[in-house]
């Protein structure tokens, strides 16, 4: 079994340029996912070329100014350009949807390979452990971590990544406990293999595969959770640049009616969870129908 | 009927355990976690000597072992301390905002089951036309679009630009709690006290929260019974329908929906959680005095015994509402059984 990532990527995308026709709408939804995904890391990675004053320039106009001419999103109350805004803050919610979900991957699939694999007690009370964050709704918990650790880039980035580790661990918890009764692992044993060789080189590179998609649609609710903590005020400092602070400062505008103030933030949390939800579901229905119940 | 009983006592016996847990994560969470309460509410200049006191009282200077204990009794008892910055029981400040979300959610979920079942089947009886695409189109961009996004959207357009419906609280400045309340739950004491005035505008400051929250959720449940609905209507029993000429929205809208729905049931345990966490951004942008806002207002006071509580009494509704569900499930269907 020679299986890696890049070559499972490679066998999902040859066939997905060439029938696209055949799998029509979850094609689309794919590429409109991945397009939007990209736009928005090129705008985070070069804020300088698209956002044309500094985000936190409180010198900028005249303040409250609708969407329109050198402002192409409007003024906020403190002079400051809106799109500018946008664009800069879009670095802070990307770095921390995608190291939250990194994180919570990286926990949730190691827990579940051990406990799957090695069973037992240890693995009963992991599960009973993981079963119970599950239920549990992960916003509270992540205002309840978020509210302990106090404002902080990386604090933020840890009570968000907290709630999904039972997300990772219960699939590939599961999908270890069928792999770990396959033959190959039966004649990997036979020829001498250790624990360690049959988890990293015969159940980690079969369980991978089906976390990708998980991954990316994890992206998009840690994107959502993110920005909630911050439109509830808990999770970051005002100096640094975020569209869920921004929203939550819009709100006090909002009977004055500047609408530009929320309208603009909120769209772009929608379309970047959007966009990986997209590039999720596309993955999903192409590489494996029966992952998500359709 | 024996099997069931068993069903149900082993159901309730396994309910322990994740209550349990997630009691002992909120413990580890709330008083491990670095920075002690005491000197938080206090202030970093307060005198070490009042610190200490205050602490003494609290009981934070035991052992945390000795802590712990006291804390799983003190929620066996249903006794969940005193709020550290207002002289009131944390059980009274919650019993005061419980049925705020109670009636908030309940109304929200309306919204989403009647959203969310009726365009999943309509998917599902149009399968790969433009409808159901469209259908499932909607589904993706709703369960992306944040609570309080929607919210905010909602009430621009309708609080605002159209300045039909009231964008905040649970009543109107001409209408006065006092005259009506009694059970909390403003629907049901207005019609209690037959003041149909009131019961309007209650209803009326109603509409947007429950609808913004019953739109984000119904993505989920056209999916849901979307799926359910796929694996419906390709069974036998469908097809024998069909075959004596029953009308077709007949079958799809009464056999199909009918059987489609009991997974839908116990899809909605697990969405409880989401209801929840989505209950806590309406109440803030709506300024719905509930569960929710109660949590933020106490975490910017840094209020320690009502966060601890307020959380432990949505981990037990979320506990009793599965539980609760999977009984049930297994009464309607006797397949279900450990």
């Amino acid at each position: 079994m020679r299986f890696s990532p890049a070559n499972a990527m490679a066998r999902g995308l040859s066939p997905l340029m060439r029938m696209g026709k055949k799998y029509g709408l979850e094609w689309w939804i794919l590429l409109i996912g991945a397009v939007i995904i990209l736009a928005i890391i090129i705008m985070a990675i070069f804020p300088g070329a698209f956002a044309p004053f500094n985000p936190h320039d409180q010198n900028t106009g005249p303040q409250l100014l609708p969407p329109g001419g050198s402002h192409l999103m409007g003024t906020d109350n403190l002079h400051r350009d809106v799109w500018s805004r946008i664009v800069y803050g879009s670095q802070t919610i990307m770095r921390i949807a995608i190291l939250a979900a990194i994180l919570s991957s990286f926990s949730g699939i190691s827990l579940g390979l051990i406990s799957g694999f090695s069973g037992g007690i240890l693995d009963r009370i992991l599960s009973l452990i993981m079963d119970s964050v599950y239920v549990f709704p992960g916003l509270i918990l992540a205002i309840a971590f978020a509210a302990m650790f106090g404002p902080g880039v990386f604090n933020i980035t840890l009570a968000v990544a907290v709630i999904y580790i039972p997300t990772y661990f219960r699939l590939v918890r599961g999908q270890t406990l069928s792999i770990k009764e396959e033959l190959y692992v039966e004649a990997a044993r036979s020829i001498g293999a250790s624990n360690f060789t049959i988890l990293w080189k015969y159940i980690f590179p079969n369980v991978i595969a089906t976390t990708v998609v998980v991954f990316t649609l994890n992206v998009a609710d840690a994107i959502m959770i993110e920005a909630a903590l911050t439109y509830l005020g808990l999770g970051l400092p005002p100096s640094i640049v975020d569209w869920g602070m921004d929203l939550a400062m819009g709100k006090k505008f909002l009977p004055s009616g500047q609408w530009w103030l929320i309208t603009f933030p909120g769209a772009m949390i929608s379309i970047l969870a959007l966009g990986f939800t997209m590039l999720g579901e596309g993955l999903a229905e192409i590489l494996n129908p029966r992952l998500l119940e359709r | 009927m024996r099997n069931l009983t068993r069903y149900i006592i082993t159901r309730v016996l396994l309910t322990i355990p994740m209550v349990l847990i997630l009691l002992s994560i909120l413990f580890v969470v709330l008083r491990l976690t670095p920075g002690d309460p005491v000197s938080a509410m206090l202030g970093g200049h307060a005198p070490e000597r009042v610190i200490e006191q205050k602490k003494e009282e609290l009981g934070l200077n035991r052992p945390m072992v000795i802590q712990y204990l006291d804390y799983l009794w003190q929620v066996c008892r249903l006794d969940l301390g005193e709020s550290m910055v207002f002289k009131q029981r944390v059980t009274t400040a919650i019993a005061e905002k419980l049925p705020a979300t109670i009636e908030l959610t309940f109304f929200g979920l309306i919204i989403t089951l009647f959203l969310g079942v009726f365009m999943g089947a309509y998917a599902a009886d149009r399968r790969r036309q433009i409808q159901d695409s469209a259908i499932r189109l909607y589904g993706i961009v709703v369960y992306c679009i944040p609570v309080y996004w929607m919210g905010l959207m909602l009430q621009l357009t309708f609080g605002i630009w159209l300045d039909i419906l009231p964008i905040a609280g649970r009543t109107g400045p001409r209408v006065f709690a006092s005259t009506f309340e009694k059970t909390g739950f403003y629907i049901l004491d207005t019609i209690l006290v037959r003041d149909f005035s009131a019961l309007g505008d209650v209803m009326i400051h109603l509409i947007l929260p429950s609808f913004t929250l019953g739109l984000v959720l119904s993505g989920i449940f056209v999916r849901l019974t979307r799926a359910n609905m796929l694996d419906v209507l390709r069974a036998d029993y469908i097809i024998a329908a069909e075959a004596r000429g029953i009308r077709h929205r007949k079958i799809v809208y009464k056999h199909a929906l009918k059987n489609a729905f009991i997974p839908i049931l116990t899809m909605m345990g697990l969405q409880v959680a989401l209801l929840m966490a989505g209950a806590v951004l309406t109440e803030t942008t709506f300024s719905w005095p509930g569960m929710g806002r109660l949590l933020l207002e106490r975490i910017y006071l840094r209020d320690y015994p009502t966060i601890q509580g307020t959380i432990i009494v949505f981990a037990l509704i979320v506990a009793s509402v599965s539980l609760i569900v999977d009984i049930i499930y297994a009464i309607v269907d006797p397949r279900i059984r450990y």
